[in-house]
């Protein structure tokens, strides 16, 4: 990889051992990846991944402090992943003991790494940073360096910008350098899709379960989707965004999705249309029975699996202000039907603080208290990371927390007949 | 006997038995429970990796086309390596992402862990090697399966 002046300066230790180890670490990766330059990152706001204070990742920690220590000037503030835990959660005293006790036991002094590091604030924890009302949303074009899958792939796909699917701890380096590597989704010929996808159902395919279907498939391509405009339209509104956040972060965590075009839709797809494609690409058709196989296929690793729902998570990623809405006029129309005036199980609703903070400010926030939902801020998917949840008959319309977590994954049609009593539990 | 040469990405030489994935290796779903509590044989917690789940993956060559998943994935990696649970080394038969790049990266800058990685050995490595075989990796990227 060819270094500027100063980028060799920095190696050769002209700014301490740390920067020499943080630059030395950027060159290896690029490197890997056939990079041939550093390009200096544009965006205004980083992104980090890491949000939680576990016992565990003290090595991580260990990290940061060095980081600190070392007094390295952070070149751009960033958001960072949700909290992983809150008092508003419903959980046993039991499950407050082990989150508080014995696995968040840094999160205190790992949010104040964070302040010291740069985050723009106390609000600035949700992995959909995008959102209008969080304000790190980059601009078509903008290099980033960002880690968390579902922001990548929304940042690459919907908003144009260009990131690599980095790595936690990597991201907050290439924030501290100011440049990363050039080489894949930061390239044109990188974001070119190896895989069309021909989607061919008769109804709107449900988003989480298209972007599993797709990413189990082309694991880390980049699809070129056609035939989703027919139910998605051709503009990208409020609506087409949230599915486009929820298909991706499927993409992402059922495979390794950093970019995907829409044919008609996504920006680049609308700007270069086929010249997208590559020559070799292979065709992956997705009809209603494919959709319907893939669901089938998820294993039911609960204890029990007739057993009754104990608890439901609508969020992962991220709820937006419109899916928060279009969520109130659903079950306010599901629990008149069912003559009920509260959710039949404890259900929580994440979304990013500063949503919260908006949808708070309208009626129906007070209508979904007054349903039971509990709304918050926390990571669901970090939330179920302990041996208590597992035995929890836990669902969730969530591929991604489907994927990491014993959550049982249903359409968001089966999850609002459930919770508003329609039905038993499928 | 047969052997396969790969890119090396983390130099290094072992000999180790080989732990296979035939799908994408979920590096968050596989390890985070056993990281979490301190599973001393690190055992694989990925439900949806029916070649690996609840297989030991400590000191194993752990031979993989890729890894999916959250960007987690390589701090986790990191982790692993930085408390000496890694696997003996990882095989990779499909060019490296960049998830498990940056774990192996940042294990060899940041750690005194020793894990090599190999990459690009091909799918005809993948279907020749299985689980329990023995593996021996060189420095020149050449691996051994017997």
């Amino acid at each position: 990889m060819h270094l500027t002046d100063e980028q060799q300066a920095l190696l050769n230790g002209e700014k301490g051992e740390v920067m020499a180890k943080i630059v030395k670490t950027l060159v290896m990766y690029g490197d890997t990846f056939g990079a041939e330059r550093m390009v200096p990152v544009t965006s205004e706001y980083g992104h980090t991944v890491i949000s939680f204070g576990l016992k565990i990742m003290k090595p991580v920690y260990e990290i940061y402090d060095q980081i600190i220590a070392a007094g390295l000037p952070v070149t751009q503030k960033f958001t960072a992943d949700p909290r992983p835990m809150g008092a508003e959660i419903p959980c046993s005293l039991l499950e407050k003991l082990v989150f508080k006790k014995f696995m968040y036991t840094e999160q205190d002094n790992f949010e104040e790494q964070l302040r010291k590091l740069g985050i723009v604030d106390d609000d600035g924890y949700t992995c959909t940073c995008y959102m209008d009302q969080v304000g790190n949303k980059p601009e078509k074009g903008e290099v980033l360096s960002w880690a968390e899958s579902s922001a990548v792939v929304y940042a690459n796909s919907v908003l144009g910008a260009r990131c690599n699917r980095n790595s936690g701890i990597i991201e907050v380096m290439g924030s501290i350098a100011g440049f990363v590597p050039e080489f894949g989704l930061l390239t044109d010929e990188g974001r070119k899709a190896s895989w069309i996808v021909e989607v061919k159902c008769q109804h709107k395919p449900e988003a989480q379960l298209l972007g599993s279907a797709i990413g189990m498939k082309v694991i880390e391509d980049v699809p070129y989707v056609k035939g989703l405009d027919k139910w998605l339209g051709t503009e990208l509104n409020e609506e087409t965004c949230a599915y486009l956040k929820d298909f991706g972060a499927a993409t992402a965590s059922n495979g390794a999705v950093g970019l995907y075009h829409i044919e008609n839709l996504t920006p680049e797809a609308k700007e270069q249309g086929e010249a997208l494609i590559r020559e070799d690409a292979r065709v992956y058709v997705i009809d209603d029975a494919e959709l319907e196989r893939v669901k089938a296929n998820y294993p039911v690793i609960w204890k029990n699996p007739d057993a009754k729902p104990e608890l439901c998570f609508v969020g992962c990623p991220h709820l937006s202000l419109r899916q928060l809405q279009d969520w109130t006029k659903s079950l306010e129309q599901g629990l008149r039907e069912t003559g009920l005036d509260k959710v039949t199980i404890p259900t929580v609703f994440t979304a990013a603080p500063a949503v919260v903070k908006e949808f708070e400010k309208s009626v129906d926030a007070c209508k979904l208290k007054s349903y039971g939902v509990v709304l918050s801020s926390i990571c669901p998917l970090m939330y179920m990371n302990n041996p208590l949840c597992k035995k929890k008959a836990v669902i969730t319309c969530s591929n991604k927390l489907r994927t990491y977590t014993s959550a049982r994954y249903y359409t968001e049609a089966e999850i609002l007949s459930i919770i508003t009593g329609k039905e038993g539990k499928k | 006997m047969k052997q396969f040469k790969g890119r090396v990405i983390v130099p290094g030489t072992c000999t180790a038995e080989a732990l296979v994935s035939h799908g994408g290796f979920n590096t968050l779903a596989s390890y985070q429970m056993a990281m979490m509590f301190g599973d001393k044989q690190v055992k694989c917690g990925d439900q949806n990796n029916a070649d690996l789940y609840k297989k030991p993956m400590i000191g194993k060559a752990l031979c993989l086309p890729i890894t999916i998943g959250s960007t987690t994935g390589g701090m986790v990696l990191y982790t692993v390596c930085a408390m000496h649970k890694q696997p003996a080394c990882m095989l990779f038969s499909m060019p490296i992402d960049s998830l498990a790049a940056s774990g192996a990266i940042l294990g060899d800058v940041w750690t005194d862990s020793k894990m090599p990685v190999i990459d690009g050995l091909g799918q005809e490595f993948l279907d020749y090697v299985k689980t329990g075989m023995t593996v021996t990796v060189g420095e020149d990227g050449v691996v051994t399966v017997e």
